[in-house]
């Protein structure tokens, strides 16, 4: 029985590295995640007119998470203005912070979408362990680079990355 | 036996490759992420740290989740040889607790296995995970949602909750329901206030072998929560209440259980304002009355206080919800001084101010002397006598110019060791703290952060003082110093220094840190749920990688 089952996963991983070589895209998971004024909102919605998408997870508690949102925030219009592109921060903290989200978003002047992921479906399927943690999207949804982590100065590098996405180019890690 | 497993590979190569070719199966994937954090230990009398037999400990897991189309299935394979010390030992060995597959069709969502999940803000259920504090109370069993018609959200679940390697005693079964009004029609969707209703119902059964008690062997509880908002105005509500459940942890109290949360939080563009209340009147929940810590917790209690991120006031005195009782209340503002403005300067400033206070509830026993029950009375609006912890604090952050920017933290805490950290006789704690925290930005990629911290008391231990140093060079390397000095502690031999070093290296998803030095026994906190930590001195190497 146990081979059975040890060459059924076997069979899996297989066709699952298979797929992979011909389809090596990843596309966001459909999860239902929620706006700040507590409607439901599922992933498979997000979109933004074929320009890219970068999409940072962080929590109010969560230091380097919101330096790297105040940095990206500080630039964040120009980066519109040249790229076209959107920035979409899921917060991960629970009912404990959960009513702080809003108040902190726009007493920090951030002009994000932001949205609670309060039972970390999201951050669950995107296999994130720890905060902050950033995705960046091509214009066709797919994920297209991921980081763990920010230090000073990270965000200049997403963006010269924002820059190649926006322009079609490929991003080699 | 062999044949069918070389058909089983045939199949694999064959087959599924060809399947490959519908939709469905199209874009098939496979992720996954893994952490391991492995410890050395060396024994130091001066700090109380212990000889640990196995001299190195080590915590690991990792994830796989295997998507297509609609259907999802994961694994996570875990390992502790043996448990990091301050982890619970029946953690001790290796194994695959957590396994499901789910799947999507016609608004249903079903999954069987392992899940988390949650009803409304927790107050009567939620399972999740916090990998650091060795939390996980995943439910085993089924899952399903459904939509039966746009706006209307049905979620039922039935399980047995995670313990350690093996499953709780006690069964979970619970509904839940969430009506959001705006999408149930046309008309509502244009309305520019929102209000969303919840309804959730749980219970548990578990067998009485109890043979001083007759007790109850299922235990309901039901909550109702609602959410409106309107332009910059957002109020949550949810109230619950549990029937009787006597537990190891209420003493066998027969007093059913309440709590009420209410949230409400204003703002607009450069001013945020939050307030909040809560109530919890005998409300801790668990799918086993005979557990205790934070094994097999049905229900999540938030705590109605600042989660503090600096070093000094999170770790030294961490307020956790008392779930037999508590009330508590708090208020937050936060405001940004616009750009070019006489206080915001060239940047803009931003400060926020903070405050919270719980209290203990009025209890009246009502002891029934005719069967030995516990039970009391409680007003339900009236605070108790007891203050169990105060924290009043303002945060200023400043950017300079485009190189230099610091935080400015003070607090002021009100702490009762005895009742938060259950002790005797150790009293309260009031101190003041400061924080400051400064970035020096060289380039693009190096930077330099310090703080200085201060915690001023003559309580307890009394007076800390702590020192980091932060060197960064972006992407991939950081370097850390971090000193805590006990320098007021009364018996001058406990001033002690405890001293770190950490090296760091990020690529991309993963990262690898080394940090050699004491660690100072206290308490780690993850979103006001709490561990013990014992004194430690040696070397903690952690790598995390997701893909």
């Amino acid at each position: 029985m146990k081979k059975v089952v040890v060459s059924l996963c076997l069979s899996l991983l297989f066709f699952a590295a298979q797929a992979q070589n011909t389809e090596k895209t990843r596309k966001l998971p459909a999860v239902d995640v929620k706006t700040l004024d507590g409607k439901v909102f599922n992933t498979s919605q997000l979109s933004n007119n074929g320009k890219p998408v970068i999409i940072s997870f962080w929590a109010t508690w969560c230091k380097p998470c919101i330096t790297e949102l105040i940095n990206i925030s500080d630039v964040y219009e120009d980066w519109q203005k040249e790229t076209g592109v959107k920035l979409v921060a899921v917060s991960i903290d629970d009912v404990r912070n959960a009513a702080k989200v809003g108040p902190l978003v726009n007493g920090k002047a951030w002009t994000y979408d932001v949205y609670l992921d309060q039972n970390q479906d999201l951050k669950r399927a995107l296999n994130v362990n720890n905060v902050p943690h950033t995705f960046l999207l091509n214009g066709n949804g797919e994920i297209v680079w991921q980081h763990n982590a920010y230090a000073e100065g990270d965000e200049k590098r997403l963006f010269e990355l924002v820059k190649k996405v926006s322009a079609g180019e490929a991003i080699s890690h | 036996m062999k044949r069918i497993a070389f058909l089983g590979l045939l199949a694999g190569a064959f087959l599924l490759p060809r399947f490959s070719q519908a939709q469905l199966l199209q874009d098939a994937q496979i992720h996954g992420d893994f952490q391991l954090d492995a410890q050395y230990y060396k024994e130091d009398k001066a700090i109380g740290a212990p000889e640990v037999k196995e001299r190195l400990l080590s915590n690991g897991f990792a994830n796989f989740i295997f998507t297509a189309g609609n259907f999802s299935a994961g694994a996570r394979y875990e390992n502790y040889l043996n448990p990091l010390q301050g982890f619970d030992r029946r953690y001790e060995g290796s194994g695959i607790p957590y396994r499901y597959a789910s799947f999507q069709k016609d608004n249903f969502e079903i999954t069987a296995g392992n899940y988390y999940e949650q009803f409304g803000s927790g107050l009567i259920f939620r399972a999740y995970e916090e990998r650091g504090l060795g939390l996980d109370n995943a439910m085993d069993g089924i899952r399903v949602k459904y939509m039966p018609v746009r706006g209307v959200r049905l979620k039922g679940v039935i399980g047995k909750q995670r313990a350690f390697f093996e499953l709780g005693e006690g069964i979970v079964r619970g509904a839940d329901a969430e009506i959001s009004i705006n999408e149930l029609s046309d008309k509502f969707s244009t309305l520019n206030t929102n209000i969303t209703l919840g309804g959730s119902f749980v219970s548990k059964y578990q067998a009485d072998d109890n043979p001083d008690f007759n007790l109850p062997e299922n235990v309901g509880a039901g909550a109702a929560r609602i959410n409106i908002s309107k332009g910059n105005v957002n109020l949550y509500g949810e109230y619950a209440y549990k029937a009787n459940d006597p537990s190891a942890v209420n003493n066998f109290n027969y007093r059913p259980g309440q709590a009420l949360l209410l949230t409400a939080s204003y703002s607009q563009m450069g001013l945020g304002i939050s307030a909040g209340a809560k109530r919890v009147d005998n409300m801790d929940f668990r799918s086993d009355r005979n557990a205790t810590g934070t094994v097999l917790q049905m229900n999540f209690l938030p705590p109605l206080t600042k989660q503090h991120t600096y070093n000094l006031p999170a770790s030294i005195y961490p307020y956790a919800t008392q779930p037999l009782g508590e009330m508590s209340y708090q208020a937050e503002v936060s405001y940004n001084f616009k750009r070019d403005s006489p206080l915001g300067g060239k940047y803009g400033t931003n400060i926020a101010v903070n405050f919270s206070t719980v209290k203990s509830i009025e209890k009246d026993s009502l002891n029934d002397e005719t069967t030995k029950r516990r039970i009391y009375d409680s007003d339900f609006f009236k605070f108790g006598d007891e203050r169990y912890f105060s924290d009043f604090n303002v945060e200023l952050q400043k950017k300079f110019n485009s190189k230099l920017k610091a935080t400015l933290t003070y607090l002021n805490f009100y702490y009762n060791i005895d009742v938060v950290q259950g002790l005797v006789g150790k009293g309260n704690v009031r101190a003041n703290m400061a924080v400051a925290d400064v970035t020096y930005k060289f380039n693009s990629t190096h930077s330099v952060r310090t703080e200085l911290q201060t915690l001023l008391t003559k309580d307890d231990h009394g007076s800390w003082g702590m020192a980091l140093v932060e060197y960064t060079v972006a992407p991939n390397w950081f370097v850390a110093v971090l000193d805590q000095y006990n320098y007021g502690n009364k018996e001058t031999d406990q001033r002690i220094h405890y001293m770190t070093g950490t090296v760091g290296y990020n690529r991309n998803t993963s990262r690898i840190s080394a940090t050699y030095g004491r660690q100072r026994a206290g308490i780690v906190c993850v979103g006001g749920v709490c561990r013990n930590v014992p004194a430690s001195n040696g070397l903690l190497v952690s790598i995390t990688s997701s893909f």
